[in-house]
């Protein structure tokens, strides 16, 4: 049923097509740059994010403060790369949920049908009406103190379902092929056959949704912080730091500046990524490729 | 089909029903109005704000089941109840949604337009340096949130003003509010003073369907450009121009048709980050004063109209596909 050499090779193109593209390379590297610069910020600078400098407010960027320091003496690049951590891994862990979550419950949708189908379409529908932004700040009072990872499932609950709905649609076509039937009249239970036939059948819409997902949920995460119903403090990401110094981008610009400047950089790089390999992927989408 | 389209319905307003129900119950169970009376000084009486909070149907001494009653019974008789600030829900409504409506209108078609004309464009022109500037203009926009990009316009729009010397109460550009008051709304003062609050969020606004339509656009048009049907019609002696516009562009403009309708009917839920930052007293701006200030009343209705204006987003959505798409007509 498997085969890999044909696996391999179409790894190998894809690879190859994803290459040859110099804008998504260029994003990969820009990535994997604001990664490292997240990550190992604390061993490049003295200072952490919930350290006061108390001999040092609302300094400009100097040698000591890279990026200056807010009203309160708090560190501006520590602060920043703080967030950029946060909303990196929201929006990673986030797009892994959403992502997986439309999977399974498109295809279990599609394949099974029945009772399972009508309930599983009725919540997709009811998902889509319901205004997430608004219900994940109604709960927002309820994960203060709490972990973020309850914030990050919120996200996630609300993102999957449009994703789902084309999964059901193609699993629906799918079931119909002679690898499922063939399958299927061997014995392979169905949530079998769904991992393993539907599914990697689809992985290039499930590859660049996620990737789309990224950045979509480091976007939504900031405006939810923004008002405050996201990330709570002590925590920082880059939509509360926004939120908090939008105010003063005209006075005191590098409070403003630098954290929208990494959040944009952040956002581009992954945007660039998704279209590379939605070309990759996918050539005949779009045309991209000539 | 008539049964049909009467099952749809029911559905639909299933959905609808559930969606305002399970808001209302999260709002009530979640929000906390009586923090509106904590911490004042001299603290009220508990006997005055039990009967304040009863008054708008908010009490949480009250059971849940008894306040959901008495909510469902006024909506049931288009009363929406009254706000966190005992003034009635509705009227709330009529008056934001205008002001959503006043503030979106003009920047959501232009952006639009001009997003679809520079699409075509770009598709026509794929690789030339003027695409390749759209392309490029429409990605990094894309990147930047809406949050951050009202703030920039937000701030150029001082910078502007300091720099041209409107330092005094009459600005070039007004960065807050819809108009100065104690201006008549009509007079031609009136008008150019709107206008001028109207500039920056509009670009704002702008920018983003620019952007947006640019790329989808750009896609769905590359997407038609090489196909036979186009080639037909040059064959039977239409104009390039001729032939692009009325067979291609026609063509590429049916995918774009959901997200056109999605828009229309967003345009009376109002831009959330724009009214905030530039503040306009619209549904976006009510949408997240009626969390911040545990008015459920308030939540559960802008529940209910958002529900509302997706489902007839769809439904739209479904007639331009007719209206575009002569395969889809009966």
């Amino acid at each position: 049923m498997s085969q890999p050499e044909a696996t391999i090779s179409r790894g190998r193109l894809v690879a190859r097509r994803f290459l040859r593209q110099r804008l998504a390379l260029a994003g990969v590297a820009f990535l994997a740059l604001l990664f490292a610069l997240a990550y190992l910020s604390p061993l490049l600078t003295s200072w952490q994010y919930d350290q006061l400098d108390t001999a040092a407010f609302l300094t400009p960027p100097s040698f000591g403060h890279w990026f200056g320091t807010t009203q309160n003496g708090f560190d501006v690049f520590a602060l920043t790369m703080r967030g950029m951590q946060k909303s990196l891994v929201i929006g990673l862990l986030g797009a892994l949920i959403s992502t997986g979550l439309a999977a399974v419950v498109g295809a279990f949708a599609g394949y099974f049908g029945g009772w399972l189908n009508t309930t599983l379409v009725g919540l997709i529908d009811l998902l889509l009406v319901l205004p997430g932004f608004l219900i994940i700040a109604i709960l927002s009072p309820a994960f203060h103190g709490h972990t973020w990872l309850i914030f990050v499932l919120l996200l996630a609950a609300f993102q999957w379902m449009i994703t789902a709905r084309i999964v059901r649609g193609m699993t629906l076509s799918l079931k119909e092929r002679e690898f499922v039937h063939a399958a299927r009249f061997m014995g392979v239970p169905g949530s079998r056959i769904i991992f393993r036939h539907i599914l990697p059948n689809m992985a290039s819409l499930l590859i660049i949704d996620a990737t789309v997902n990224v950045s979509s949920l480091i976007l939504a995460e900031v405006g939810l912080s923004f008002f405050g119903f996201g990330v709570q403090p002590p925590d920082v990401s880059l939509g509360t730091l926004i939120g908090d110094y939008s105010g003063s981008a005209l006075t005191f610009p590098w409070q403003f500046y630098f954290p929208a400047g990494f959040l944009i950089a952040l956002v581009l790089a992954i945007n660039l990524i998704g279209d590379g390999l939605r070309d990759a992927l996918d050539p005949n989408a779009g045309a991209e490729v000539s | 089909m008539a049964r049909f389209l009467l099952r749809r319905f029911a559905y639909l307003l299933v959905l609808v029903v559930i969606a305002t129900s399970v808001a209302y119950l999260l709002a009530a169970t979640q929000l906390n109005p009586r923090s509106r009376y904590e911490g004042r000084n001299p603290a009220p009486p508990a006997a005055v704000v039990d009967a304040a909070l009863d008054a708008i149907n908010m009490n949480d001494r009250t059971p849940l089941s008894e306040r959901f009653g008495r909510w469902v019974g006024g909506v049931v008789r288009g009363d929406f109840g009254r706000t966190i600030d005992n003034t009635p829900v509705n009227d709330e409504f009529g008056r934001r949604v205008l002001v959503s409506l006043r503030l979106l209108l003009i920047g959501t078609v232009f952006g639009t337009l001009l997003g679809v004309a520079a699409g075509a464009f770009g598709a026509v022109h794929q690789y030339r340096w003027s695409d390749r500037v759209l392309t490029l203009f429409s990605f990094v926009t894309l990147s930047i949130p809406v949050v951050v990009m009202a703030v920039l316009f937000k701030n150029a729009g001082i910078e502007l003003n300091n720099l041209l010397g409107f330092t005094g109460d009459t600005k070039l550009l007004y960065t807050t509010g819809e108009m100065t008051p104690g201006l008549d709304a009509w007079s031609w003062d009136g008008i150019v003073n709107r206008l001028s609050h109207l500039v920056l969020p509009s670009l704002v606004l702008a920018v983003g369907a620019i952007a947006f339509y640019g790329r989808y656009q750009r896609n769905a048009m590359l997407d038609v450009l090489g196909s036979d049907f186009l080639r037909t019609a040059r064959a039977k002696g239409l104009r390039r121009a001729q032939a692009l516009i009325k067979h291609g562009l026609r063509t590429a403009l049916i995918p774009m048709a959901t997200f056109f309708a999605y828009q229309f009917a967003l345009l009376f839920v109002g831009a959330t980050f724009t009214e905030k930052i530039f503040g306009w007293h619209g549904m976006g701006e009510y949408f997240v004063d009626s969390v911040t200030k545990n008015d459920v009343n308030s939540v559960a209705a802008v529940t209910l109209f958002v529900a509302i204006l997706v489902l007839i987003a769809g439904f739209l959505a479904d007639v331009a596909y007719a209206l575009l798409d002569p395969r889809v007509r009966v």
